[in-house]
This record gives structure tokens, C-alpha cells and sequence, in this order.
């Protein structure tokens, strides 16, 4: 099936060209940090971890929303869904790879990266993402390809792929409960010890991930002959609705907590992120711009007419995933590691070759998205024709 | 056999590129590296290990000095001759073998190896 | 034993001081009295190393001189090769000073006793008896030894930084550069000390406690350099022998930790 990725349209081939060459910037920034050291980044001794940890985690929340699609197919026998799961499953796949390279990136030794497996340590939680996310990504290829060769003969799937299909479902909310377990097990970060973490995740997740699958759904649409469907996007957009309901609820539980209990150090960090401190705040118009959007969003999922209207809905995934994204992939980092721990305020912003670093990730993971896309609505075409 | 021409042009030269390194090496091999002794390690005549040990296995030993010592605290050797060391390769290796370009470097080049020890372990300085 | 715990710290003290300690103490021994000598020394039989440190000698002694007194921050900086970055974002901290609202942040009070508003109190790794910084570790590189103390394996770390998130105390500093590249104007001297390694770019560093002079039976480094200007405000011991020094001093002074509330059950005892 693999021959279908290099028959194209000039704008197919412009797109990927267009991708190689954002890859090969990153790539060369990451050299450049490679035999410099990480010290060209923004990260310091008091905010260790900066954008690329935040990649990881929303992109970790990306991957497991591909279940949203996965779920009401198998578990409910939603048929409608059926039409998509392939495109739910192939982007979970250029999610958790997009995962893996950024806590690659990360890591000042990255040649030392199997010791991680050399030195298995059960007590360390991310040895478990290690271990989750490389399933995961495992299970989505099997899957997906499976599902699409079969699709592809006109046949039904093999009986075992439908076991690896029932084993996803439960995986991918074991992946964000790991990833919020990084965070939720320290002790002294006050904005990431909070039981709630995991049920935050899994509750941005699973508005942010098939927020993207909608504009990914009305991009196929436009450049191919293959419609998702009218029905399959309205469910998306219900299931976006609901869950970024929860999302915003569950925040406000973070902030009746800390502000009614008036604890400084479960205050400090979202003072910090919303108002700034001790003189800090290059995050602060960044917060406010996410919680605008993210009511805004709300406001159209909500009301039914634009929800329906693929106009205004598409308006609300954007800006859905711009809050989500500064949300988690930008304040929950920086505001975990602020205050210090001696309480003071050290600044952090990402420099221009860690930006390009990202970009080049990114750039990655849709280079991996648009092949994957490409080889399955080929497929779909050519089974409908 | 469609393209046939062109697949087996292909094939040759790729096969050719595979094995350009035999040829480009051809009748060049070096001689095997002596390691130098200096005069405090030909005085001393004995090392934590016999000559043919340390020959083979030095990294082995390294390997497991730096384990013990750093995980488990053990930082005293016995060797095989009942001598007691303290395991530090730059403290008492590099104490006799203060030579590193013509003791470890020479053959670490000639078997292309690059042991990221001295990334953090202070070489002696040479008296040329 | 004739002579009791205490004594027996103080002579492997002065042993050290008069010069007899550490490698020259090794070399003028024959092999096999190593061994024995070895034994004798209580120093390599702790069984939970801690310190206690009588801020008030430290802050007298700091308020005497001119510019404070930076004895033993030079000292273990000089003995570990830290260099200096000249940028406190990327600065490398074994020990270090801050103020009293620094290091004990959870305990403000706007009225508190002059003595200790804004003071330069002494930090380093609290070798904690339940170190969060072990438990995240994803390659045991960071790994509490039998003896009480949170080592470091440099050669196995890979550079993740999930400790220095886990650690309450930010005693942990990641060489984000190449340390032989640290400004050269800063550090003329560096590497200090040819007998320790220096550090490869991209891992974690710490206050390893000193492993590899107590296990010649001396003191670390700050205690020594405490203890040549005659301050003796650090106190080194086993928490676990009830006669130590360490024991004796809780005993008989009211200490407090950092961030006690946190369960990291610090190593590290403070008599204000």
C-alpha cells in the first residue's frame, strides 16, 4: 500500500517538500544544540523543562483521543465512526511519534537513551511512559494497517486485530494517566500535585485531539474526493463539547481550591501565570488569551446552530486548540516550576533554535500524518470507485 | 525483464560502493600500535592485572571499578597479586600510564574506538 | 573501644588537617595496613550520614570578615571541579548560601528576629532519608547508598532532569553546557583538582556528601574547611549511632529542616 504515498498532486508533493524542509531546519538546530548543549535553550536550573516537555505532554493527550473515535465504534457499535477510526488511529501515530522525539530532544544525553531499558527502575514513571507510549504507537500501526489492508481487499479484519483493537481502548487512557503521573507525584511543584491531573488531561485531550481530527476531517474533504461525513464530524463535535466542558470545569476546581483555602504555595503558580509575580509575567497575556479562547470555544460548541455550522465549529476547533495548547503545552510547565523553590521567580521563554527544534518535531509528525493520510484515503477512493 | 539494463548498471554500482572501502584500504594495513611504557610503570613491573589481562579485558576491569566504586563504595581492588589498589583510573591508572597518547590513544585509533572516559577524567599532562 | 564515636571523628579529622589524609595517607601505606587502616576509621561505617549546621557560628564567623566567609563553598567547589558559568541560570550548586526566606520559605513571618531576616544561610543536597529525586530516577543514576547518602552515577545519566522537578530544595544543577567550556576568565584554575573527574555536557550534578573522602575516612570538604578556620559550624555524623556528634547536638539544640511537610525526611539539620 506504501506506493500510494508517492503518487501525488504538485500540491501533495509541494506540502511534503514544504514539511522536509522545516524537518531539515530543526534538524540542524538540534545538531547545533547537540554539540552545545542544551544551553541553548531558555531552560535554567530553576525552570528545568521548558516546550519540549510541554509537546510531549499535549501531543501524549493528541495520541490518546484517537480512542474517542475507536470507542463508540467497538464499544457501542457506532457505525458511523467506522468511516474515520483509520484517520483517529494514524493520528495517534503521528502524535506519539512527534512524543518520542521530543523527549528526545530533551534529554542531554540522548546517546544514553537505552539505558532506560539497560537499567528498567518500576519506581520511576517514566520508564511506564516509556513503556505505554511505545506500545501504544505499536498498537495503532498494527491496527491501523491491518484495518485498511483488509478495507482495502473488501474483506473483514482478522479476529486478533479486533483483541488489539478492545487492548487499545483502555491503553490509551493508560498513556495520559501516566503522563499526568509524571507531574502529579512530585512533591513541592504545587500546580502539578493535585489528584485531579489525570482527569484534567484526559478531559483536554479528549476536546483538544478531536478538535484536530475535525479540521483534519474538513481538510480531507476539500483535497480529496473522500468525505469523513457530515454525521461523523457533528458527533466529533458533541464529543468536543462535552469534553472541553469538563475541562474548564475541572479548572475551576483548581482554582476553588487553591483561592478558598488561600494555601500560598497552591496559589503562587496561577497568580503567577494569570496576574504574574514578584514582577513576572511574560506568560500572563499568553493565559488570558487561553482562557478567552477556551470560553469562546465553549460559547460556540455550545449553542447548537454553531456548533452545526462547519463555519463557526471550525472557528471553535482553532481556537480550542490554541487554549488547549497554551494551557498545557506551555503554562503547565512553566507554571509548575515557578514559584522556585525558594520562592522566587526565575523567567523562561523559548529561545529561537528551540522554537525551530519544535517546528522541526512538528513538522515531523504531519510529514508522518500526510503519508499515512494519503496511503488510507487512496485506499478509500479506490474502494469507493 | 523490464529495465533489465538499467537494474543491473544499478546493481554494479552499488555493489561497487559497497565494497569501495576494501579497495580504497587495499595493501594499506597499519601495524598493530606497542603501547609505550613510561619509566615509572617499567619500574613499577607489576599493573592490577597480568600484562595479557590488561591487554584484553582493561575495559572490562574499568568497567567494573567504575560500578563498584561509584554504586556500591567499594573503592579498594585486591589483585591478582594479592596488591591492594585504589580504583580510580585517573588517580592510579594515569599515576603510571601518564603517557595517554602513546599508552591508550595509539591503539584506541587503531582499533577506532573512542571511550568517552576522558569526557569527564583529567588527562596527565605529557612532558614531551 | 577505647575511644568513643566522637573521639574517633575528631582524629580522623585532625588527621586530615595536619595533611595525613586522602591519597598521601594511601600512598605512604604498605599494601595490607591500607585494609587495616581502613578499619579503624569510623568514618567508612555510617550507617545514615548527616549534618548539622549551627547557623549561628556560621553567621558570626560571616559577619566577621568583610565579605562573609565563604570557606567552605570554595573549598568543595575547589575539591569537585565546579566551574563557574558566570550565569545564574546555568550556575552548578554543590553548597551555596541564600537568605533565611529562601531556604525556609513555608515558615514567613513579617516580624521575625533580626538575627536571621535576609541571613546567608548555607545550602546543599539534604541527602533526604526518602529522596524523591531516587524515586524518579529512570536509569537508578541517582541512587541512595547503604550509608545514607543520595549518590550520583555520572556515567549513567542520561540527562532527563526529572529529578531536579522532583527535588523540593533545587539542589540539583544540570550541566547545560560543556563545563571545560565555562568562561575561561572565571575559572583560570579549572580543572582545580586533578585527583576528581570534571563532568560530561548534559548530566546532573550534586552534593555527593563527599563519597570519596569519607571513604578515606575524612571529613567532606566543607566540614574541613569549616573546621582549619576553627568555626566548626558544620557537624558531620551518623545519625544512626546514638553517641555521635550529630545525635548529641539534636539532642541538647532545638534544629529545624526544609520543608519538613514534604516526607523527604532531610539528612540536614539546621540550630538557628
Amino acid at each position: 500500500m506504501l506506493e500510494r504515498a508517492i503518487k501525488g498532486t504538485h500540491g501533495y508533493w509541494g506540502w511534503l517538500i514544504f514539511l522536509l524542509a522545516l524537518m531539515g531546519l530543526g534538524l540542524g538546530c538540534y545538531l547545533y544544540q547537540f554539540f552545545e548543549g542544551l544551553k541553548i535553550t531558555g531552560m535554567s536550573r530553576d525552570v528545568s523543562w521548558g516546550l519540549y516537555i510541554g509537546q510531549l505532554t499535549y501531543f501524549v493527550g493528541v495520541a490518546a483521543s484517537g480512542v474517542m473515535v475507536v470507542l463508540p465504534c467497538y464499544l457501542h457499535d457506532y457505525k458511523a465512526f467506522g468511516r474515520i477510526t483509520i484517520l483517529g488511529e494514524f493520528l495517534a501515530v503521528a502524535s506519539i511519534i512527534m512524543c518520542l522525539l521530543f523527549v528526545f530532544v530533551d534529554l542531554g544525553n540522548p546517546t544514553r537513551i537505552m539505558n532506560v531499558i539497560l537499567y528498567p527502575s518500576p519506581n520511576s514513571i517514566l520508564f511506564w511512559d516509556m513503556i505505554v507510549l511505545n506500545v501504544y504507537l505499536m498498537l495503532n500501526i498494527v491496527i491501523g494497517w491491518n484495518v485498511l489492508a483488509a478495507e482495502r481487499k473488501g474483506v473483514h479484519y482478522k479476529q486478533w486485530i479486533k483483541v488489539l483493537i478492545y487492548i487499545s481502548i483502555p491503553w490509551a487512557f493508560s498513556i495520559h494517566t501516566v503522563t499526568a503521573f509524571l507531574y502529579a507525584g512530585i512533591p513541592g511543584r504545587h500546580y502539578w500535585l493535585t489528584a485531579i491531573m489525570a482527569a484534567r488531561f484526559l478531559s483536554s485531550a479528549f476536546c483538544a485531539g478531536p478538535a484536530l481530527l475535525i479540521l483534519l476531517c474538513l481538510i480531507v474533504r476539500r483535497v480529496t474526493t473522500f468525505d469523513p461525513g457530515k454525521e461523523q464530524i457533528r458527533t466529533l463535535a458533541g464529543i468536543v463539547t462535552y469534553a472541553m466542558i469538563f475541562n474548564v470545569f475541572f479548572f475551576l476546581l483548581e482554582l476553588f481550591t487553591a483561592f478558598y483555602s488561600q494555601i500560598p504555595g497552591h496559589m503562587h503558580p496561577i497568580v503567577f501565570l494569570f496576574q504574574g509575580l514578584q514582577g513576572h509575567g511574560n506568560l500572563v497575556p499568553w493565559m488570558w488569551t487561553a482562557a478567552v479562547f477556551a470560553i469562546l470555544s465553549l460559547v460556540l460548541l455550545i449553542v447548537p446552530a454553531t456548533r452545526r455550522n462547519e463555519g463557526t465549529l471550525t472557528v471553535a476547533c482553532i481556537i480550542l486548540i490554541i487554549a488547549t495548547w497554551i494551557d498545557k503545552g506551555l503554562g503547565l510547565i512553566v507554571g509548575g516550576f515557578t514559584p522556585t523553590p525558594f520562592h522566587t521567580v526565575t523567567d523562561y521563554w523559548p529561545t529561537t533554535p528551540e522554537m525551530l527544534i519544535t517546528i522541526g518535531i512538528w513538522a515531523t509528525g504531519f510529514f508522518v500524518l500526510t503519508i499515512l493520510y494519503k496511503i488510507t484515503i487512496s485506499v478509500k477512493e479506490e474502494v469507493a470507485a | 525483464m523490464y529495465d533489465g539494463g538499467k537494474i543491473i548498471i544499478g546493481l554494479i554500482i552499488g555493489i561497487g560502493l559497497f565494497l569501495s572501502p576494501f579497495f580504497y584500504n587495499a595493501g594499506k594495513a597499519a601495524k598493530a600500535p606497542d603501547p609505550q611504557l613510561t619509566e615509572k610503570a617499567k619500574e613499577a613491573q607489576v599493573c592490577v592485572g597480568t600484562k595479557e589481562y590488561m591487554r584484553e579485558s582493561h575495559f572490562s576491569l574499568l568497567d567494573e571499578w567504575r560500578h563498584t566504586a561509584v554504586r556500591d563504595g567499594e573503592r579498594y581492588y585486591t589483585a591478582y597479586n594479592g596488591k591492594k589498589y585504589y580504583k580510580s583510573l585517573q588517580v592510579t591508572c594515569m599515576d603510571c600510564h601518564s603517557n595517554k597518547t602513546k599508552f591508550c590513544d595509539q591503539c584506541h585509533n587503531y582499533l577506532d574506538v573512542d571511550p568517552y572516559c576522558w569526557d569527564c577524567h583529567i588527562v596527565p599532562e605529557e612532558k614531551k | 573501644m577505647g575511644v568513643d564515636r566522637r573521639e574517633f571523628l575528631k582524629i580522623a579529622g585532625y588527621a586530615t588537617l595536619f595533611g595525613l589524609g586522602g591519597k598521601a595517607a594511601i600512598d605512604i601505606l604498605a599494601p595490607g595496613e591500607l585494609e587495616a587502616s581502613m578499619e579503624g576509621i569510623p568514618l567508612t561505617q555510617g550507617k545514615r550520614w548527616s549534618m548539622v549546621l549551627d547557623m549561628r557560628k556560621c553567621l558570626k564567623q560571616q559577619e566577621a570578615g568583610k565579605d562573609g566567609c565563604k570557606e567552605c563553598i570554595i573549598a568543595c567547589h575547589r575539591e569537585h571541579n565546579v566551574p563557574d558559568w558566570g550565569n545564574p541560570m546555568h550556575a552548578i550548586k554543590w553548597i551555596w548560601q541564600d537568605k533565611y526566606e529562601h531556604v525556609f520559605p513555608d515558615t514567613p513571618n513579617q516580624f521575625i528576629d533580626e538575627g536571621v531576616r535576609h541571613k546567608p544561610f548555607i545550602l546543599m543536597c539534604n541527602h533526604c532519608f526518602n529522596p524523591p529525586c531516587v524515586r524518579v530516577c529512570p536509569t537508578q543514576a541517582t541512587f541512595k547508598r547503604d550509608d545514607g547518602i543520595v549518590s550520583m552515577d555520572m556515567h549513567r545519566c542520561i540527562g532527563c532532569r526529572f529529578c531536579m522537578a522532583a527535588c523540593p530544595y533545587g539542589s540539583r544543577s544540570f550541566n547545560w553546557g560543556d563545563p571545560r567550556k565555562a568562561p575561561k576568565e572565571l575559572n583560570p584554575d579549572y580543572p582545580t583538582n586533578p585527583a576528581y573527574p570534571e563532568r560530561s555536557m548534559g548530566v546532573v550534578e550534586k552534593c555527593n556528601f563527599c563519597v570519596e573522602l569519607v571513604a578515606k575516612g575524612e571529613f567532606p570538604a566543607c566540614v574541613q574547611a569549616c573546621d582549619k578556620i576553627k568555626v566548626n559550624a558544620l557537624n558531620f555524623g551518623d545519625l544512626d549511632a546514638p553517641e555521635s556528634n550529630v545525635r548529641k547536638l539534636l539532642r541538647e539544640h532545638y534544629t529545624i529542616r526544609r520543608k519538613p511537610a514534604l516526607g523527604t525526611e532531610p539528612n540536614l539539620f539546621y540550630i538557628i
